[in-house]
Formats: structure tokens, sequence, C-alpha cells
């Protein structure tokens, strides 16, 4: 047994040092960036920071809409964001979706309400990779949970793009990426510094750009997410309180037993 | 369940009822006074958690099948709208989804107090039987429930485990068909695993009756692992064990609800927050971590069983049934069993190297060692990866007669001791490599040439080393440590554990002196603790 325990030992004491013929990425870990939404041990006490939820929509409406959908959110849902009615009706009202069949069995086209869901740039998937060169740009509503460490991932896969290496050959529409599997990514760079309008006065670069986008995708992947936590909360007090009696209650019990 | 002599009860409802169907003194007799040893630890906590998961499991899916719907093109959207429109539909996912785990937790470590302190053991062999059947149909409904979300990793989770079934001659490609419901994993399987889904836990319902049953016919097992011999013993069940299992539950549930509410998609895969698609394949499909030593043991299986491997196993087992197991040889002499264990562990080693390097040949000539290819080995690695598995739930089944030493705690059988942790060691590692690709590399180190070596390293073009790529000198030698060596040397010590270790040990292990009664060791154990 003692062997087998050294063995192994040595195996993983060895195991990091990935030697030349190791298979395996070389796509690194994205690094963690401290969000207000995972403040707290373990993110206990994690809010959303609704300015920048609604400078992160700002953001998906003027530039990944062009390419992304969103069909899981509806227009009703940015309620959340610190929208009022109005506003939501507002903005729902500068879309129009295509509704019916009417009395006459003809289909229509209306403007959006906010029980309709954000229209996608695409018909289907088809039209959308034929405009992307054969890429298909996946839906965003559930991006951050749908990779590992996906708040993060995002961030750096937006702020990731490199000069590609030499040799490296890149096919048409390719792109260098730190921190993609593989590092060919057929999105360009979708955000520079200064692309969008801020109005209070936030600073206009990639980095807060990616950082208030990345906060949006994450509350549209996880909407109930403060809901959830502040029932944790609760939760937890009342099992630890109930552990207390409980334990009381058990001690008393034994203690009568000689 | 008797419907002998009975005490009335005070209540008059309760009398009302009780005289004409006898459930309250049932109850009272099971639950009420069951006396039960008063010596246990927190292990045996874990029975009660794995019922409340159990009806927690059950009463959360009951909710969710209101809304869910079993249709490719519908499911995910369903799940999705579960968890972001029903009034408290996120709390009831992530209670069941992190359910499923939490219910493995405690029936992984319910089993594994059973195998330390040897519960399976006489007279509890049937219950132990029980338990494992209850376990196999436990693994069959998280798998099929896992599908039913239908995102890429419940898709392709599907494809690889039902595609296992083929693998059994003759009736293989049927059974697989039967689970598809047509030449995928598609519409029809979904349904039908929902409706199996919907089906299973109440069967399993059924069986906990069971295994309860033949719970309170033999009386529980306790950590000294003698019997109890008489009422000082043992508590009755209430209070004693109904308050402490209500205290060790809520500490169990503590866990839990740290991750239903804090990290409820930690246990998880990303992938399946991507709707199923049959024509992307994930790199790397990974089941369930609680799958995981059991997905190792079958990728573990990368060879072919030949005739002679399966052979040589067969003389070994003769000789361990009836030289080992059998403590007094019956049929066969002693120069019999010497040529068993010789003859047939030449036979297993040498079938397997050959199983292993292919490419050997009968020495001084290149023909190829007859009887190992692939057509002539009767168990292909498919196959024998697919029996490796179940086997190794198989052992399970017949650990009561694989080890048939007369203590049953391994408290007092300090070799089975190290034994048994060896062994819950060695399903962790398992539990690793199932996570990990096949082909990771742990170590590698390449001897000769050294420019060859680059080039097998980077291949060739790159640098210098292109230059030499004609020259063929002397082949380098790699050497490594992969995955797969990793999950096959644990899966050996798996087997080996159950098949070989077990039965020496019931034969050759001494063990310590026991106490003579529970009563008693509890009292040194307080003199001691007082002193
Ligand atoms: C011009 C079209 C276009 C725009 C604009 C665009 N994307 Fe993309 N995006 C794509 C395409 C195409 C892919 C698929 C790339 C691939 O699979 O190689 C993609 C992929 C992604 C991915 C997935 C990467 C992965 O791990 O698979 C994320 C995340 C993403 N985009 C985020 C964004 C965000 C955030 C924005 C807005 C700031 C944005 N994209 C704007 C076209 C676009
Ligand atoms: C033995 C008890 C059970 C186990 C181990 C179990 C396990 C699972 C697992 C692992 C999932 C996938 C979780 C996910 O990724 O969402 C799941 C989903 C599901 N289960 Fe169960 N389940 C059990 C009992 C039940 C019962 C009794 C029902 C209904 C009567 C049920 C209904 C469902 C439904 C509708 C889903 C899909 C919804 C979802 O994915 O959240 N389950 N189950």
């Amino acid at each position: 047994m003692l062997v087998r325990n050294i063995f192994f030992a040595v195996v993983l004491a060895v195991a990091p040092v990935s030697s030349a013929f190791a298979s395996g990425g070389d796509t690194p870990t994205p690094p963690s960036q401290s969000w207000q939404f995972e403040e707290g041990l373990f993110g206990m006490y994690g809010t959303y920071d609704k300015a920048a939820l609604q400078r992160g929509y700002k953001i998906y409406r003027e530039v990944c809409s062009s390419c992304h959908s969103m069909k899981r959110i509806y227009f009703r849902n940015l309620e959340a964001l610190g929208y009022n009615e109005n506003q939501i009706k507002a903005i729902a009202a500068e879309y129009t979706v295509e509704d019916g069949p009417n009395e006459e069995g003809d289909m229509f086209d209306r403007t959006a309400i906010p029980s309709d869901a954000f229209i996608s740039p695409f018909a289907n998937d088809n039209a959308a990779k034929f405009a992307n060169g054969g890429a298909l740009p996946p839906d965003l509503s559930l991006i951050t949970k749908a990779r590992a460490n996906g708040s993060n991932y995002v961030y750096a896969l937006l702020t990731g793009y490199e000069e590609a290496p030499h040799g490296a050959d890149l096919a048409q529409g390719q792109h260098w990426n730190k921190y993609f599997a593989g590092h060919k990514l057929s999105m360009a760079p979708p955000l520079m510094d200064g692309q969008v309008t801020y109005e209070d006065g936030t600073p206009e670069t990639l980095e807060q750009y990616s950082r208030d986008i990345v906060q949006f995708l994450t509350w549209a992947a996880d909407p109930h997410m403060e809901a959830r936590k502040k029932a944790g909360f609760r939760v937890l007090v009342f099992l630890i309180l109930f552990a207390g009696i409980m334990y009381a209650v058990k001690k008393r019990t034994w203690a009568d037993l000689h | 369940m008797g419907s002998g002599p009975r005490e009335e009860f005070d209540n008059p409802v309760v009398e009302w009822i009780d005289s004409r169907m006898p459930i309250f003194t049932m109850l009272q007799k099971e639950y009420g006074v069951f006396p039960t040893p008063k010596n246990f630890n927190w292990f045996w906590n874990f029975g009660a958690i794995a019922m409340f998961m159990l009806m927690t499991m059950i009463v959360t899916g009951i909710f969710l099948a209101m809304h869910y719907t079993a249709n490719t093109e519908l499911a995910f959207d369903s799940v999705e709208r579960i968890t972001r429109d029903v009034n408290g539909g996120w709390l009831l996912r992530n209670i069941h989804m992190n359910g499923a785990s939490f219910f493995f937790i405690a029936v992984y470590i319910h089993i594994f107090r059973g195998m330390y302190y040897g519960s399976y053991k006489r007279p509890r062999e049937l219950l132990w039987i029980l338990g494992v059947v209850i376990f196999l149909l436990m693994m069959a409904t998280a798998f099929i429930g896992y599908v039913l979300p239908w995102g890429q990793m419940s898709l392709w989770g599907a494809t690889v485990i039902t595609n296992l079934f083929s693998a059994i001659p003759f009736v293989g490609e049927d059974i697989r068909t039967l689970l598809w419901g047509g030449f995928a994993v598609d519409n029809p399987t979904l349904t039908r695993f929902f409706a199996l889904h919907y089906l299973l836990p109440f069967v399993i319902f059924a069986v906990v009756f069971l295994h309860v049953w033949a719970l309170h016919v033999t009386g529980s097992n306790n950590p000294l692992g003698i019997d109890v011999k008489g009422p000082q013993d043992t508590l009755p069940f209430n209070p004693y064990y109904t308050m402490k299992d209500i205290f060790g539950l809520i500490l169990f549930i503590i866990v839990y609800a740290f991750f239903v509410f804090y990290a409820p998609d930690s246990l998880g895969h990303p992938d399946n927050y991507t709707p199923a698609n049959p024509l992307v394949t994930p790199p790397h499909i990974v089941p369930e971590w609680y799958f995981l030593p059991f997905y190792a043991i079958l990728r573990a299986i990368t060879f072919n069983f030949n005739i002679y491997m399966l052979a040589g196993v067969a003389l070994l087992a003769v000789f361990m049934v009836e030289f080992i197991w059998r403590h007094s040889p019956k049929y066969l002499g002693k120069s019999a069993g010497i040529a068993l264990l010789v003859i047939g562990g030449a036979l297993a080693l040498f079938g397997l190297l050959a199983g292993f390097n292919q490419h050997w040949t009968i020495p001084f000539t290149d023909m190829p060692i007859p009887l190992t290819s692939a057509e002539t080995s009767p168990i292909s690695a498919k196959l024998g990866g697919v029996l490796a598995m179940f086997g190794s739930i198989g052992l399970l089944v017949i650990l009561p007669w694989l080890d048939n030493h007369p203590i049953r705690s391994a408290r007092f059988r300090p070799l089975f001791r190290i034994f048994v942790i060896v062994f819950t060691f060695s399903v962790f590692v398992l539990g690793y490599a199932g996570s990990q690709p096949a082909d990771r590399v742990y170590w590698s180190t390449c001897i000769g040439d050294a420019q060859a070596c680059e080039v097998l390293a980077h291949g060739a073009g790159h640098g210098a080393a292109a230059h030499h790529e004609a020259d063929a000198g002397a082949e380098p030698l790699v050497l490594k440590f992969d995955n797969t060596m990793l999950a096959q040397a644990f899966t050996g010590v798996y087997f080996l554990f159950f098949l070989i270790i077990l039965p020496l040990l019931s034969r050759f292990e001494k063990g310590r002196e026991l106490p003579t009664s529970i009563h008693e060791a509890v009292l040194a154990k307080k003199q001691k603790a007082g002193a």
C-alpha cells in the first residue's frame, strides 16, 4: 500500500509539469475578475449593479445584437435593470415583430410590446451562419452558464484578441484569441475604445465595455440570482438555528442514559 | 405487520382505526419501541438521510413534471421556462438537480458504512442485496433524468451510454433499438425516458420498503459488528435515534442548501446549458460526477480479452474457490493446486501482455501470436469494458460470499481495515480518472537520440529537427503514463480487492478479540473517557 501511495504521490507531483508529449490545450484559464455579483464569501452578498446592467444592455443593443440573438429574454424582463413600465414600452416600440395570422389569415408586422422576446437578428441558424462566414454566433441568453467559469471567460474572450503568432494560418474571417479553445475565433473583435457612447460619464474603454456586457449577460443567464441568494440566507439561518435546537434536544434525550 | 395482541390507544380516532387496521401498532413497533443498538455512530444517519432525499426527489420531480415537456423541440425551452418564469421554478429545479448529487453522496456514504462495518454479512445478505438493487435503480433513474433537459451532455451522454448496450452479444443491437425507439437518440428516446424517469423512483420506493422490512427482521448492525445479546444492549428507536437522526439530517441539509442557493450549477456540466445538437459533438463527453468511477472502469478496458487470458483467469478462479475460499480443499490435492496457480497465473499474464502488445510476434519469426487478435478474442474490448463496468457493481452483490470472515467490523480486523481504506481511495482515483480525457498524459520521457525525440514531441517541420526526418536512425523509446493507464491500474486495484484480497483475508486474517457485549463495550468506553 505504501508503495502504491508513493507511486501516486509521484504521479500527482509530476502531473502539472506537462511535458512536450502531453496532449491538452494551451488555452490559459481566464483570470478571475472581481464582480459585484460575486461579492462576499462564496458570492453570498452578490447583487447586480443596475447601472452596469443598463450600460451592458446598451452594448448588446448597439453591437452584439447585430449577430447574436437572446431569445430567452423578454422586454418585460428589463424591469430588473431598473427601467419602468413606460421606458420598457418605449424600448420595445423601437422593434417590429411579425405576428398573425389575422382574421383574414395574413401575417402582419406590428410594433413590439413588453411581452415579446428580444428580436433575433436572423430568421434562422442557416441565415446566421451564411452572414458570418459559416460560423454560428451562439444565442447569448445562457452564455455565461454554458461556458466553464462563464463570466470571467466572456470577459477574457472580449479582451483577449492578439496578434496571431508567426506561422499560425488563420482562414478568412478568423481572429486569434488567447482564450478561445483552439484560438481561431470566427468573431471579429466586436468592441473597441470609444465605440459606444455612455451618457453617465463612465469611461468608454474596451475593458469597461467588456465588464458591462458581461454583467448584463450574467444577469440574463441567471435573473433570479439576487432572490436566490436572499432566500438562501434566510434558509441557512433557519437551518442553523434548527440544528442548534436539535443538538440541545438530542443531548437532553441522551443525557438520562447511564 | 401482525394482527396479534394489541394494546389500546387512548385517542379514540387512533383506536378506531387501529382496531380495524393496526397501522399505529405497527408504527409503534417498528419505529417507536424498535430495539436499536445503543452504540451507533454518525455513519448510521445516512439511511434516514437517503430516505429524505428520495422523498425530496419525488416531490420536486412531480412539480417539475407539471411544467416539463418531453419533446426534443421543446424540452430545453421548457426547463428554461421553469427556471425563469414558473413561480419558484428556479428553486424547484435547483433542489431536484442538486438533490440527485446529494442523494448519491448519502448513498455512497451509506454503502461505505456497510462495507467498513461488515453489515453485508450473515444474516443481512438479502438486506444488502436489496440495497445494491436500489443503487442500480438510482443510477438508471439519474442517468435518464439527466437526459430530460436535452442539453448537449444529455444527448451525447445518452448516446455514449446507450451505444454500450450494442456490445452485448446477440441481443445488444435489439436492446439499443428498444432504448432508442428508432435509429438514434431522438424524440422517441426522450419520451420513453421521461415515462421511465417518472416510474423508476416509485419502484425505488417499493424496494426501499423491502430493504427496511428486511432490516427490521434482522435488526441493525453496529460499529462493533457484534450481535445484540439482550435489552441492555439496545435503546428504543424513539426518542433516541429519531432525535439523533433529525439532528444529523439538518446538518446534511445545511450543506445541501448551500449548494442549492449558492452554487447550484457547480456540480453540473456547462455544456448542458447549450441545447442538444446532433451535428456538434462536444470535445469531451463526461457523465455526472457520481458515475465517474464506473465510467473510468468502462474506459480502462482498451484491450481484447483473448483465450489465454480467459483460460488463465478460469484456472486461477478454480484455485481461489478450492484452496482459499473453501478453507480446506474438497476435490483437489496440493500438487493440483500448485499447477493451477502456476499455469493459470502464467497464462493470464501472458494473455494480458499479448492483449496489450498486439504487435508481438512468435520469437524468431514474424508471425503474430495466434488467437490474440480482435477477431479471435472471445470478448472484445468494448464488451469487456461493459462487463467490467457492470461487473464492478455485480461484485457488490456477491460481496457477502467473497468475504466470509466471521468478524464483521473493520475495527477488529486491522488488515481488512487497511484494504477497505485503500479500496475507497482507489474509487476516488477512478473518479478522477473518469473526469479526465483518456489521452491526457501525466508523465512522459523520451529515451534515445535527442533530435529524434524532438521530432516526436513537436511533429516534423519544427525547427532544426525537421532536417533529420529522413535519417531513420534508432527509434527513440517513449515512456509515458497517461490517463488510460491510471484508470487501468486502479481498476486492477478495485477488482483485486474483491476477488483476491477479500478471500485471502477471510482465510488468513486473525483479527482482534471481540468485546463480550455492546453494553460492556459502551461502559468501558465511558469509564475510559471519565478517567
Ligand atoms: C459580426 C458579428 C458578431 C458580433 C457583432 C458579435 N459577435 Fe460574438 N460571435 C460571432 C460569431 C460568428 C461567433 C462564433 C465564433 C466561432 O464559433 O468561432 C461568435 C461567438 C461569440 C461567443 C462564444 C465564444 C465561444 O466560446 O464559443 C461569445 C461569448 C460572443 N460571441 C460574445 C459577443 C459579444 C458579447 C458581442 C458584443 C459585444 C459579440 N459577440 C458581437 C459574431 C459576432
Ligand atoms: C430517485 C429519484 C430521482 C433521481 C435520482 C432523479 C434525478 C434527476 C436528474 C439527475 C435530473 C437532471 C437534472 C437537470 O439537469 O435538470 C432530473 C430531471 C428531472 N426529473 Fe428527476 N430524479 C428523481 C425523481 C424524479 C421524480 C419522482 C420525478 C417526477 C415524477 C422527476 C421528474 C424530473 C423532471 C421533470 C426532470 C427534468 C427537469 C429538469 O431537468 O430540471 N424526477 N432528475
